[in-house]
């Protein structure tokens, strides 16, 4: 029942201030109870009640305030001279020093201390007491436990960096995914990533556009700052300088860096020569010069450039699998390999789930693509060479990770089964052949080693609840960092089980591959057998076909019957001709 | 005199690098180093000889320093306090 009350007032007497005056209190509505509706009462009995008896609990968290340290120097002037005597008069503080100098304590004191002082200058030239002596009795490496891996450090790019250089507007809090990783080549102390949003058209207008370099030591202040013109995707150390960089930005352009001049790019390929998507890989190319690199983006190139001129790209290649060259067909590239020692040659990850292998030296164009690999139902997201056996390598993408042999091209000659989550990048380890890392859009590392279990991961381990999009080993390969959708990059060190390798590894590994790339192998000629002769039959004798119907499954099982009886009497008849 | 003789000697041992004496103002009477380097050890050894001897005596009050190494990768640091002076001698162990 509604019961409504109107006030009304007239125009004119708005504004006026309010006289309020008591009254008694009337009644509105009374609603008596109606004794019809007493019939629909129905008891309830039993009644269910609960009743708890613990203790009340509450659950609270504290986390210290991180805080921030800042290396300074603090310079030491000379003290401790007396008020008398200024120091940087020579002549003073010769005098003073000569006065010492004839002072009786003073002769006393160096004559006690000067002896004792060369004893332990006679007993450190006579010993060396830190010597490895029992170097021989060193005891064999028995199993280092279970494989495990520990975080040591999260970088994570704190607002109140941004504070201090926008403090009137607000801080910049849209986080991007760490796209890219790549460690400094030779300290490995240092960590390039790349920090872009790949989601389609979710640019938001102040989202910062900066990548940055950190030092390990500090990782809450990154030690430079990139500023690119557009956020970067990928982003490489030269191997040969450690001091210059490439990365390819978000608008397809490429840049390139020395960090010995700040954070901007020292030079920046032209926007109509360069790619019209964004760059996915950028890899630096063995070189005499140390300046080539190349590119991928999902526009279905692969340019060549020479950075002291990155006006225009050295060389182009169009991904077009029909040979055609043409750009509508090609294919986005997601993901770019390379491996130093095969300079000639480099294979592309496709979007479409397709991995070219391709040559560089070719001649013409439509050569250069010297095969294709079918391989995943979405794009290819990461593509690595196995650093011990180049003919072997590791692709990963849609729900799996699969290991192909350059040989065998209808399919991988070992792969994980699937996850139930994506799987987004992928690398081998550097140090053990058979060992492999993957990370998953669930926020898990997985580290595989096929030698010794091939079902499931070594080791899995939950980094962070979003997803993980970007993963690199250090060339030491004990130290992985991963990057997240969010920009963490954590970085993990594994047990030493993980990263040093076993007696029999190498052989074992070389013995697996090739089996299976035998395996791989007998099956694709068999299938070809297969294929050639349905053709054969199909296109011959088309009339033979009626010939040939299905059997009754009935009579199979009735033929197997007899036939397995017969057997078993003739094998009795057998054995009681041997008893007599 | 035999002061010189003393620490000249010390000097002319194998692997010394640098022989310092300093005062317990922290001041250099003696040193085989430039001036800045040597302010430099003597301010920082001097704290840290104090507080070493302040450890010792501390865990055994009848206890107390009579020397002091320091080994690090590249050398030596032997430093033999007094109440008064402090003498340290930088060597390079031979290895």
């Amino acid at each position: 029942m509604e019961i409504i009350y109107v006030y009304t007032r007239k125009r004119s007497e708005f504004g006026r201030p309010c006289s309020f005056s008591d009254r008694p209190a009337t009644v509105n509505v009374d609603i008596p109870p109606d004794p019809s509706m007493a019939r629909d009462f129905i008891l309830r009995n039993p009644v269910d009640s609960s009743v708890q008896h613990t203790s009340d609990m509450s659950e609270h968290e504290v986390n210290t305030e991180r805080v921030e340290v800042e290396s300074r120097g603090v310079n030491h002037v000379e003290g401790g001279w007396p008020k008398d005597i200024n120091p940087q008069e020579m002549e003073q503080t010769i005098r003073f020093r000569k006065k010492v100098e004839k002072d009786e304590n003073y002769i006393n004191t160096i004559m006690h201390l000067g002896t004792l002082m060369e004893h332990c200058v006679k007993q450190n030239n006579a010993i060396n007491i830190y010597e490895e002596y029992f170097e021989e009795e060193e005891m064999a490496e028995g199993e280092d436990g279970p494989p495990s891996a520990k975080t040591i450090n999260v970088i994570s790019k704190l607002t109140p960096f941004f504070d201090v250089l926008l403090s009137k507007r607000d801080p910049n809090v849209i986080k991007r995914t760490a796209t890219h990783l790549s460690w400094h080549p030779d300290t490995c102390r240092k960590l390039a990533v790349a920090y872009s949003s790949l989601e389609f058209q979710q640019n938001a207008k102040d989202m910062s556009f900066d990548s940055y370099i950190w030092d390990l030591e500090n990782s809450n202040r990154p030690e430079l700052v990139l500023k690119p013109s557009s956020p970067l995707v990928s982003l490489e150390y030269n191997p040969k300088d450690s001091h210059v960089l490439v990365g390819g930005c978000y608008n397809g352009q490429m840049a390139y860096w020395d960090t010995r001049k700040g954070g901007l790019p020292v030079e920046v390929s032209t926007v109509e020569v360069s790619h019209r998507d964004p760059v996915y890989g950028a890899i630096w190319l063995q070189s005499k010069t140390g300046t080539e690199c190349f590119s991928a983006s999902t526009d279905g190139q692969v340019l060549w450039w020479d950075i002291r001129k990155l006006a225009e790209p050295t060389e182009s290649l169009v991904l077009d699998i029909t040979r055609k060259g043409f750009l509508e067909n090609a294919l986005g590239a997601i993901s770019l390999e390379f491996e130093p020692t095969m300079p000639t040659k480099f294979m592309v990850g496709t979007e479409q789930g397709i991995i070219i292998s391709c040559n560089r030296k070719a001649k013409t164009p439509p050569e250069k693509i010297s095969s294709t690999y079918s391989s995943h139902v979405g794009p290819v997201y990461a593509l690595a060479r196995n650093p011990f056996y180049p003919k072997v390598f590791l692709s990963v993408g849609d729900w799996t990770a699969r290991i192909w042999s350059e040989e065998t091209k209808e399919s991988p000659i070992m792969w994980t089964k699937c996850h139930l989550s994506y799987l987004t990048d992928g690398c081998w380890s550097t140090m053990r052949p058979s060992v492999f890392f993957t990370t998953r859009s669930d926020g898990t590392l997985d580290v595989w080693d096929f030698l010794f279990k091939q079902n499931d991961p070594s080791l899995s381990l939950k980094v962070c609840n979003e997803p993980l999009s970007s993963l690199r080993l250090q060339d030491n390969g004990c130290i992985v960092g991963c990057g997240s959708k969010l920009g963490t990059v954590t970085l993990l060190e594994i047990s030493s089980g993980l990263c040093t390798l076993q007696r029999n590894e190498k052989t074992l590994a070389t013995a697996m591959f090739e089996r299976e790339t035998k395996r791989e192998k007998i099956l694709e000629a068999r299938h070809r057998e297969m294929r050639l002769k349905e053709r054969a039959k199909s296109e011959g004798q088309a009339t033979e076909v009626e010939e040939t119907f299905p059997e009754d499954p009935q009579e199979v099982l009735d033929r197997t019957r007899q036939e397995f009886f017969e057997v078993i009497e003739a094998e009795m008849r057998r054995r009681t001709r041997a008893e007599a | 005199a035999e002061v010189e003789e003393t620490l000249k000697r010390i000097q002319a041992h194998k692997g010394v690098i640098a022989t310092m004496v300093v005062n317990a103002e922290g001041i250099p009477i003696r040193t085989t180093l430039d001036n800045s380097t040597t302010v430099q050890y003597a301010g920082l050894l001097h704290q840290l000889t104090m507080k070493a001897r302040s450890t010792v005596r501390d865990i055994d009050p009848q206890n107390d320093l009579t020397f002091l190494r320091i080994r690090s990768k590249k050398h030596e640091i032997m430093i033999a306090p007094d109440k008064e002076y402090l003498l340290i001698v930088v060597q390079n162990p031979c290895e």
